[in-house]
């Protein structure tokens, strides 16, 4: 399968493999130490439905390459969005110029291979499924919506999904391909009760084809998902403020991960040794019960993929380990300024960006507790299931990540549905207050959306019920 | 054979998709040049200079519509595209509100904005390298305790965009822009902290200089060392400009057409009404020369121009393009924005509120206990209710003074008082991006710890 993205490139472009090694023999002309060529053909399309009618159906195509030149700790970078031998080959010369040292370096002719994963063989993408099926689809769970309930106003819903196809060739001789399959179902709706509006949202897909919405989640789940959520926050009351005990639900909430420790465990930031988690390697970051990890490999999701950006091969690397702090995620350029281990989590936005240290799948492992014993051993406190997004600032440690959908519990029970606040901490302090870890874990429904260095790139996010003995609840009841 | 990038090439494809099939057609061409340097430590750390061209396409076809983009301009790919954009407007669902604006509406003059510098586009890869490492040194120069970089560099761009559609409307207007930014990262008692400072131009000559930007980054970076929380209590805050445009940023959303119409904004039904205090007047101006928000026709061709969203407390505008001016009942503001490819949506200019008489010194020293916000983390803002909660840093005002700094904790409340509790406004209205806003002083908030 990795050879047809090759093929598809070769093909279509008239380029072949003498092509690519004097590409990259032109990037490393000046000097350096590394480069690489990111291929990319995407094609995206969207469908959306709102007021009852199919409003708009769009499709985009666009293709480039990026080049890239390392030197030391320093990259030159150029695209081009025509894929032909002299547009790349000026960009190449564009990138070439961070090497300043004189002397060139000859790169390693290129071969291709074949991926050792392949995590997403989808049969049917929707990009090849015909508009009609999309349009059935959003109609179904937009019925299912409005239905839900008198006070359900507007509804609007979503389905956008694409199909790229990737080459990445490196000075190191690597040549590889991948065909990457991509698709979301949103869907989100106001509930409208004599003036108190308030909204709901579901959603969900991944690398998955056209049956995981008949199948695994389909428009009437969503539907009726977004429906509900609006319909609760109807009676939600006023958010307490202060310091709390905290029960997150299983799956989206685990945002929480990828914002106290995600973004912090980014090779980059501990290399520069930016980062709160900087030199913390073989210290206790978490409680014992947290064994958080990064899984670029798992099949169908979101945030996996069959080899990273650089074209390196994804994997599983355990961050966390009973609360300990193991690694970091790597890329080519920070695995090899650490002398660490590659961990395949190089990624970019697309061919006109630089690859990053990023997550792909961040989860924590499941554990003991039942999620019914976590909430019932809790006195006074907040059981948050549902979040919009969140942000961190790795240096400090400060993160913050909003509710959409939480609870009080008293005396061991859920009570009122209380008004969407952030919960916030700090990176490195949090985790160590967990004190229970279910036995329930959940990975998001494929939604999540990653900004860092103003790239977005698709990722996932898991945890199980897990009970924080302490987070500050920024809501506005003292 | 490629397409030109011209007004003229732009308006011919427009015909050509009513040719095809389509009752109405838009096309949009972009090209833009991107330079890019970070430095860290002295040194250039990543090196990026690039082109690139889109083009996108929308047909209406009685009613119903659909859009297409692509980056490859050669003709042949360019029409078999819009075949696919026709076929696709064919599925989609007859909507009487979209459309293109009446032909009456469009721009007829182009007012000249002066929002190109060829200065900048002149400007040498060693010269912006330069500019880079100097506001670097300027912060590390600065104090012992700045001891490390977390990104920071210079950053250019020129562009030309176009727009033209089957009514004969074709508009094109070339911009530039430059970017400064020094992120130092201070460290005391092993506690890191790191915070920034930048300037953001249209004209090289208007920048702030690498120094100036230097010693700020490093001052505000300085001044989180040590932070703490303080206890829960509900006091006045005051939002330093470079947060308070958050604020600003809230109301566009409040007021943009898109929420209003789809009833998904705590201002809806509030036209006329008493919504913020009356010392609040907030404008939106897609007219103000070499703005960051500015350009001389909107998304859609219509006119920009200063639009008063909120005047003196009372809202008298929502921000419109023309489908949702239409779903409303109101005509457009000449708001309208545009990506390569969907529908138009609704963008702010460059939106502000207006200054106030009062020093930010004066501000604070009117609180005699409050917070002084200068960074918030989070996107804790329900547009749709009010609701807000982020968490925040600052530093802690007792008697008028600003005190020790603060950390780790949030404030919240609900953007309907906020609004009418912005008890103080600032003079020191800058233009630092598009959307931008004075010190604001806010009477009250919760601050959770």
């Amino acid at each position: 399968m990795s050879t047809e993205a090759i093929t598809f490139f070769f093909d279509r472009y008239g380029l072949t493999e003498g092509d690519i090694d004097k590409l990259l023999a032109t990037a490393l002309a000046r000097g350096g130490d590394y480069a690489d060529l990111y291929f990319e053909h995407r094609v995206g399309s969207t469908v959306n439905i709102e007021e009852q009618i199919i409003k708009s159906a769009a499709k985009s195509v666009m293709q480039g390459v990026g080049v890239r030149v390392i030197i030391g700790d320093k990259t030159g970078y150029a695209y081009t969005d025509e894929i032909e031998f002299e547009s790349i080959r000026r960009a190449a010369e564009t990138a070439s110029h961070i090497a300043r040292t004189g002397g060139s370096r000859q790169p390693v002719a290129v071969n291709a291979t074949l991926n050792t994963l392949d995590l997403y063989p989808v049969e049917t993408p929707l990009s090849s499924v015909e508009l009609g099926s999309k349009i059935e689809l959003i109609k179904r769970g937009d019925a299912v919506a409005r239905r839900y309930d008198s006070r359900i106003r507007e509804v609007q819903s979503s389905i956008t999904d694409e199909m790229k196809y990737v080459m990445i060739a490196s000075s190191d001789g690597r040549l590889v391909g991948d065909v990457q399959p991509m698709a979301r179902f949103g869907l989100s709706c106001i509930a409208d009760d004599d003036g108190n509006l308030q909204v709901g949202r579901a959603g969900g897909g991944g690398r998955i084809g056209f049956d995981f919405f008949e199948n695994e989640l389909t428009p009437e789940a969503l539907g009726e998902e977004a429906a509900r959520q609006a319909i609760i926050q109807l009676q939600a009351v006023d958010t307490p403020a202060g310091k709390f005990e905290v029960v997150l639900g299983p799956g989206w909430p685990g945002i929480l991960l990828h914002e106290a420790v995600g973004h912090g465990l980014e090779s980059d930031f501990n290399r520069k040794q930016t980062s709160a988690f900087s030199g913390l390697v073989g210290q206790a970051v978490a409680s014992e019960l947290c064994t958080v990890v990064d899984d670029g490999a798992i099949p169908d999701r979101r945030g996996s993929l069959n080899v990273d950006d650089e074209g390196y091969p994804t994997s599983r690397t355990v961050l966390i380990e009973n609360g300990v702090l193991r690694g970091y995620l790597s890329d080519y350029l920070n695995a090899g300024l650490m002398k660490s281990e590659r961990t395949g989590n190089g990624r970019r936005q697309s061919y006109k960006n630089i690859p990053l240290p990023r997550m792909t799948n961040t989860f924590m492992l499941a554990g003991q507790d039942t999620k019914e014993d976590i909430i019932r051993s809790v006195k006074r406190g907040l059981y948050a299931v549902q979040f919009g997004g969140g942000q961190v600032d790795i240096t400090s440690g400060e993160f913050a990540f909003s509710a959409s959908e939480a609870y009080l519990i008293e005396d061991g029970k859920v009570t009122a549905p209380v008004k969407g606040a952030t919960l916030r901490g700090n990176g490195p302090e949090s985790l160590k207050h967990v004190t229970a870890v279910g036995n329930d874990l959940e990975l998001d429904p494929g939604v999540g959306v990653c900004g860092k260095d103003g790239q977005s790139i698709p990722v996932g996010v898991g945890i199980p019920t897990i009970k924080i003995s302490e987070m500050t609840v920024g809501g506005t009841r003292r | 054979m490629k397409l030109e990038l011209t007004k003229e090439c732009a308006l011919s494809l427009a015909h050509e998709a009513v040719r095809r099939g389509a009752t109405a057609a838009e096309i949009i061409i972009r090209h833009r040049t991107e330079f890019s340097v970070s430095v860290r430590l002295d040194e250039v750390e990543t090196l990026q200079q690039s082109s690139d061209q889109g083009l996108g396409l929308r047909v209406l076809i009685d009613g119903k519509q659909a859009s297409v983009s692509g980056s490859d301009l050669r003709r042949d790919t360019v029409l078999s595209l819009m075949d696919e954009a026709i076929e696709l407007a064919r599925a989609t669902s007859p909507d009487d509100t979209a459309g293109l604006p009446d032909a009456s509406e469009f721009a007829t003059s182009m007012p000249d904005l002066d929002l190109h510098d060829t200065a900048i586009e002149q400007l040498r890869t060693e010269e912006k390298i330069e500019l880079a490492i100097r506001a670097e040194r300027a912060a590390k120069d600065y104090s012992d305790l700045i001891i490390n970089f977390d990104g920071g560099g210079f950053d250019s761009a020129s562009g030309t965009a176009i727009l033209a559609n089957s009514l004969g409307f074709a508009g094109e207007y070339s911009a530039t822009s430059c970017s400064l930014i020094a992120v130092p990262v201070a460290s005391e008692d092993g506690k890191m902290q790191r915070d920034y400072w930048y300037d953001v131009r249209r004209k090289l000559s208007e920048l702030n200089t690498p120094e100036e930007i230097g010693v700020m980054a490093a001052k505000r970076t300085l001044r989180k060392l040590g932070a703490r929380p303080v206890p829960i209590q509900n006091v006045p805050v005051v939002f330093e400009p470079n947060i308070a445009r958050d604020l600003v940023g809230d109301i566009f959303n409040a007021v943009s057409g898109e929420s209003i119409f789809r009833k998904s904004s705590f201002l809806v039904g509030q036209l006329g009404e008493r919504v913020a205090s009356g010392r609040l007047t907030v404008v939106d101006d897609g007219t103000k020369p070499r703005g960051l928000g500015s350009r001389p026709f909107d998304g859609e061709g219509l006119p920009t121009r200063r639009t008063v969203v909120i005047n003196e407390g009372v809202l008298e505008s929502y921000l419109l393009n023309t489908y949702t001016a239409r779903k409303l009942g109101l005509r457009s503001t000449g708001n309208a924005g545009r990506g390569l490819v969907g529908a138009p949506s609704v963008e702010a200019g460059n939106m502000y509120v207006e200054p106030g008489p009062h020093s930010p010194e004066e501000i604070i020293k009117s609180v005699s206990k409050g917070f002084f916000v200068t960074e918030l983390i989070g996107f804790g803002v329900n547009i749709v209710t009010g609701d807000y909660s982020r968490s925040a840093s600052g530093i802690w005002i007792e008697n008028g003074e600003l005190t020790f700094p603060v950390q780790g904790v949030t404030i919240a409340g609900n953007l309907k008082e906020m609004l009418n509790q912005v008890e103080m406004i600032g003079n020191d209205l800058d233009f630092r991006g598009s959307v931008v806003s004075p010190t604001l002083l806010i009477g009250r908030m919760t601050i959770g710890a």
